[in-house]
């Protein structure tokens, strides 16, 4: 599979090591085989070099000329929602998702697991009713297999709906 | 360059000379060697010291009262002559021929010490506690002692944690607090009330000495229903706050840390 992600003018990514990280950059210009030059002008990260082990490439990417002032570099940001569509993707939630799990407390902690202790019975009371309904009908494990008087293939039960509780916030 | 650099200098020199005419910030003219040139002419620093503010005049002379550099003393004794001078300020060489008498410093003991807490720990916060037989327990803390222990309480009916003495070093503080500003300690709960009672010996001539018994040690009826008293209050005012279900369960369950959960990065 060819590479998708180039280290190119206009790409956006995020920082990974040093005082800005974690914040996302767009790249100015490449300055040789490991630097580039970088600028965030929306998120408060200054126009400087960085190695680019220090940077990690998404999917992103804006259009601007390369080398092109932060003025334009702003503009063109904007007008690429790069924030919008970073916040839409699967990393950065999972960033988001990480940094709230290590702000949770103890009692949070606690209720987290309390809570998915709990979900989780639910889901195997209802994986087993479904799997022993199959394998009566002769539906899982063959005709053979069945249950002597063969019984009626029950309706399934419905899972009971999870604690839509909090819990939706991760698992 | 050279030629500049004068320049400017006297550039400056007239400029500063102009705006401080009589200052006397205004540098004097030091010359130590005699062979050395002087800056400024004789002219030049009767202007710049303004001695003609003071040319015939007539200041008279401050006298400064003289301090005396003796003092008589009283020498007792009979044959001391009954008194001496005694140099007001001590010469150089004198060196005292007795040590002085210091003062010393206060006696420090354990009474006197200052009590800190740590400020996550307040009343009615939730304790985990790492030392002891109840370690690991989530306990509920009442009250700072004397002593500078800590009073927690389980409560005994949620964790079998009594009311009991321990160290905040021994100690995790969470962020879960309770409302106990409402509960009302018994007196007696003080550090003496804790102390370990003291086993008696038993005489020699009572029997044999191996085949003594220890006792063992019994609750006491006080303790029972102090314990009943403070856990009431407690547990009232767990069931004020707004999570008391959970917060029960949180109680009862034990602190243990999980795979990749280090207590240094994570959050109580």
């Amino acid at each position: 599979m060819p590479f998708r992600r180039f280290v190119e003018t206009g790409r956006v990514a995020v920082v990974s090591d040093g005082p800005h990280k974690g914040k996302l950059v767009s790249i100015v210009d490449v300055i040789d085989q490991t630097r580039v030059l970088v600028d965030g002008p929306e998120t408060k990260v200054p126009r400087s070099q960085l190695r680019l082990n220090q940077l990690h490439l998404t999917k992103l990417r804006i259009k601007f000329p390369f080398s092109a002032s932060t003025r334009v570099v702003r503009k063109a940001w904007k007008e690429g929602q790069v924030q919008e569509k970073w916040e839409k993707s699967v990393w950065a939630q999972k960033v988001a998702a990480k940094q709230k799990r290590a702000q949770l407390t103890d009692f949070d902690r606690f209720k987290l697991r309390r809570a998915r202790s709990r979900r989780n019975k639910i889901r195997t009371a209802s994986f087993l009713a479904l799997r022993k309904a199959s394998s009566r009908n002769g539906f899982l494990y063959g005709k053979s297999k069945m249950a002597k008087g063969g019984d009626k293939p029950k309706p399934a039960k419905k899972a009971e709906k999870k604690p839509a509780a909090k819990k939706a916030e991760k698992k | 360059m050279l030629v500049l650099r004068c320049s400017l200098a006297r550039t400056s020199w007239c400029f500063v000379s102009f705006r401080h005419k009589h200052s006397s910030r205004w540098p004097r003219q030091k010359v130590k060697s005699p062979l050395r040139a002087k800056r400024f002419s004789r002219t030049k620093m009767f202007h710049k010291k303004a001695i003609y503010n003071f040319v015939g005049k007539k200041v008279a002379a401050t006298k400064k009262p003289v301090k005396p550099r003796v003092v008589e003393k009283q020498i007792g004794g009979d044959k001391n002559g009954g008194k001496r001078y005694v140099l007001v300020q001590k010469r150089p060489a004198v060196y005292p021929t007795q040590d002085r008498i210091r003062k010393r410093p206060a006696k420090q003991v354990f009474k006197s010490h200052v009590r800190s807490l740590r400020p996550s720990i307040t009343p009615g916060t939730v304790l985990i506690l790492l030392a002891g037989a109840h370690k690991g327990k989530r306990v509920v803390f009442l009250k700072q002692l004397d002593s500078g222990l800590l009073l927690v309480t389980g409560p005994f009916g949620i964790n079998a944690c009594p009311l009991r003495r321990i160290s905040q070093r021994y100690v995790i503080g969470t962020q879960t607090k309770i409302d106990v500003s409402g509960v009302k300690l018994p007196e007696t709960l003080n550090d003496k009330y804790f102390k370990r009672q003291k086993q008696k010996r038993a005489k020699k001539e009572e029997g044999d000495i191996f085949q003594n018994k220890k006792e063992e040690y019994k609750v006491s009826e006080q303790r029972k229903a102090d314990q009943k008293a403070v856990d009431k209050q407690v547990l009232e005012s767990i069931r004020k706050h707004p999570d008391r279900k959970v917060l029960l369960a949180y109680l009862s369950a034990m602190f243990g840390l999980r795979s990749s959960q280090f207590p240094h990065r994570l959050q109580f």
